[in-house]
């Protein structure tokens, strides 16, 4: 494998990771604040479709991004009725969210576009194009870094760049803030939140809405940068896998990034190599499909040290009357 | 003291979530200007209208009576066994390797040997994730999503490397020899002077879904076991008290659940499409937890929302075929009858517990 083979799978380690790091940290939000989401995929997916649509109606991708949010805040506010309101079972609230947006993008996507079930192809400023960062064209030359720094890191799009600084943000927040520290005490004693006269709901609402800020942003990020248009259960699991970072890296905003780019990168050895050679041995390309996934359930188990969740996680809080 | 007479809870209260999903869903129909009283109409009659309907209706119905027991029995242990598609995917292996590799002289015996490895494959792959919850506290519905993924990864993996006949392109094992056919409704039904179509798929698994809805009910409200289970589920301080092993009775409850899960592999493997093929599924162990819901976990609920979502299932199939109206518009009941039904289940119950109380003290 040549320099220029390994740069061009790190670029597309880095594309493809963007939609799992923003999912990641959206769920890091509400699983830290004690809401347990496994409606990840679908807030992305629903995001995906009304971004191309929209972006596809108007031509300006950002109408798109803004119509991405919205849907899949509309979504995140369904799983914080159910889930903070209601008190219902948060798991059984995402399957249902997943199913709706499977249903949902299919269902309009054929009464509006009639193209069974996908949006037309994004052109021009329907997509989010290459941002080049500052001199990356005349330091190309420089051997070694030059690639790096032209190849590799300049020429994404803008969403990559914010998700990317959606880490040190998230961090920040999390661990520097106020509403930080009570969004974490929350998910691991809403009691004592709420006996410190602050609301429980109030924090818990605010945590679901930054999740389906993020989802969305995921989601517009799939359908209009990565791709060019939105085809049907196109985030193919992504949640998912989002979802198995997250506890892969135990809950926590730096890791969740390494958690991301591994399993990028997984998908990207998939993607280049179908089969790969490995000293006789041939390792089959389902075998990538499946380590993100045996990854976490080997960390899950607690063989490479225990993966502990949020403690209030998954439990509505009753207050006491 | 209860708060709602018994009747309100099991059967109003499924009834008015119901309402609320089919409100919804004629919405949705509206919304993507179609008639929804004519797609009724038309779904009724492409389900239930003909013995063809009936077929592949209750065809689905025998595949979603397998997911949903084994979502049911779980739930009553306390356990949200989301894994279903996988273990009735590895299921598919079992019933494949059985049929396959034994040359077997009559259906019967085929059956019972079929339905056997395809319990013990599916309850295999649900022994992980149960170990993983009973010994190390791993959570079940994490563990169970990861491991619907690596089945398909499996499955996968065997159907193109291994399974595959020579020089086929599809990712599918070879034909079942003849002698594994098994007897459709329309074979069963005959000799007794019952015409019933020829070419639907519904067979007599059918008999076998309906007798694990029969031994799922024994078991739970008729043995130790289930007493154990069931208190498990209810309060697992209180079972340990009791005397009763969590490890133990996890373990159990989750690997007869995989196992009903994987014997759905007989109805559509066996005894549909006559090979393995990728994908052989198609999403009925998600479909499971929307029947569990509706059924509220019990066997004869199980069994009546089975055939209620074999309807919806045919019925979808048939809008698709005479209207615009994609096959998704399932997907989207399904997506409303879980969330009234699980998720938003105290919007119903806390105005209703509310009447009910009002009506109580009016008659003190």
């Amino acid at each position: 494998m040549d320099f220029l083979t390994i740069i061009q799978l790190l670029d597309s380690t880095v594309r493809l990771a963007t939609p799992l790091l923003l999912a990641c940290l959206a769920g890091l939000f509400s699983e830290r604040a004690g809401i347990f989401d496994i409606g990840l995929e679908g807030k992305m997916l629903m995001a995906a479709f009304f971004s191309a649509a929209v972006a596809a109606a108007t031509g300006n991708v950002w109408l798109g991004l803004l119509a991405g949010i919205g849907s899949s805040l509309l979504l995140a506010g369904l799983h914080g009725v159910a889930s903070i309101t209601f008190r219902g079972n948060q798991l059984i609230s995402g399957v249902a969210i997943n199913f709706l947006a499977a249903g949902m993008t299919v269902l309009i996507a054929q009464d509006w576009f009639q193209q069974g079930g996908r949006t037309p192809s994004l052109i021009g400023g329907g997509r989010f194009t290459p941002f080049d960062l500052p001199f990356a064209e005349s330091l190309s030359g420089v051997p070694v870094l030059g690639p790096v720094y032209s190849e590799l890191l300049s020429g994404h799009s803008i969403l990559v760049y914010i998700a990317f600084l959606a880490v040190p943000a998230t961090w920040w927040v999390l661990f520097r803030t106020r509403f930080g520290l009570r969004l974490r005490a929350v998910g691991e004693n809403p009691a004592a939140v709420d006996t410190a006269g602050v609301s429980v709901v109030g924090l818990r609402y605010a945590a679901v809405m930054i999740c389906g800020l993020l989802c969305g942003i995921a989601g517009a990020y799939l359908a209009t940068a990565l791709q060019a248009g939105f085809v049907k259960d196109m985030t193919a699991g992504r949640g998912f896998i989002a979802l198995a970072a997250l506890i892969f890296a135990k809950w926590r905003p730096w890791h969740a990034m390494g958690a991301c780019l591994l399993f990028g990168l997984l998908q990207a050895i998939a993607l280049r190599f179908q089969n790969i050679e490995l000293g006789g041995i041939t390792i089959p390309v389902q075998a990538m499909d499946a380590l993100p996934y045996v990854l976490t359930v080997v960390i899950l188990a607690g063989f490479v040290g225990k993966a502990i969740p949020p403690r209030a996680g998954g439990e509505p809080y009753v207050k006491e009357r | 003291m209860d708060k709602m007479p018994k009747w309100a809870d099991v059967v109003l209260i499924p009834l008015i979530s119901l309402f609320l999903a089919a409100l919804l869903s004629a919405l949705v129909i509206l919304g993507i200007g179609e008639d929804p009283v004519a797609a009724v109409k038309l779904m009724v009659d492409g389900a239930l209208g003909s013995t063809y309907g009936w077929g592949y209706t209750l065809y689905y119905a025998t595949n979603f009576m397998f997911t949903g027991l084994a979502v049911a029995i779980a739930a009553h242990a306390g356990l949200f066994n989301i894994g279903g598609e996988g273990q009735a995917m590895l299921g598919g292996l079992g019933v494949a390797l059985v049929c396959l590799l034994i040359p077997w002289p009559h259906w019967t015996l085929a059956l019972v040997f079929a339905a056997l490895g395809a319990g013990l494959f599916g309850a295999a792959w649900a022994a992980i994730p149960a170990y993983l919850q009973a010994k190390r506290g791993s959570h079940i519905v994490i563990t169970t999503i990861m491991f619907n993924f690596i089945a398909a990864a499996v499955l996968n993996y065997v159907l193109v490397n291994l399974l595959r006949p020579e020089g086929s392109m599809d990712p599918a094992t070879e034909r079942f020899p003849e002698a594994v056919h098994l007897p459709s409704l329309h074979e069963l039904l005959a000799p007794i002077g019952i015409e019933f179509s020829k070419s639907a798929p519904a067979n007599v698994s059918l008999l076998v879904a309906v007798g694990a809805c029969l031994f799922v009910w024994l078991l739970i409200w008729r043995t130790p076991l289930g007493y154990e289970i069931r208190s498990l589920g209810k309060s697992e301080p209180g079972a340990r008290y009791a005397g009763i092993s969590s490890v133990r009775t996890i373990m159990i409850a989750m690997l007869i659940s995989g196992a009903l899960a994987g014997m759905m592999a007989v109805n559509n493997v066996m005894g549909e499409a006559e090979r393995l093929v990728l994908n052989a599924t198609e999403g009925a162990g998600f479909i499971g937890i929307a029947v569990a819901l509706m059924g509220r976990n019990h066997p004869f609920g199980v069994f009546l929302a089975a055939i209620l979502f074999g309807f919806l299932y045919q019925g979808g199939a048939e809008l698709a075929l005479w209207t615009s109206i994609p096959r998704e518009l399932i997907v989207v009941i399904q997506a409303l009858v879980i969330l009234f039904t699980g998720a938003l289940d105290n919007m119903v119950r806390m105005p209703l517990e509310r009447i009910f109380l009002a009506m109580r003290k009016g008659q003190n």
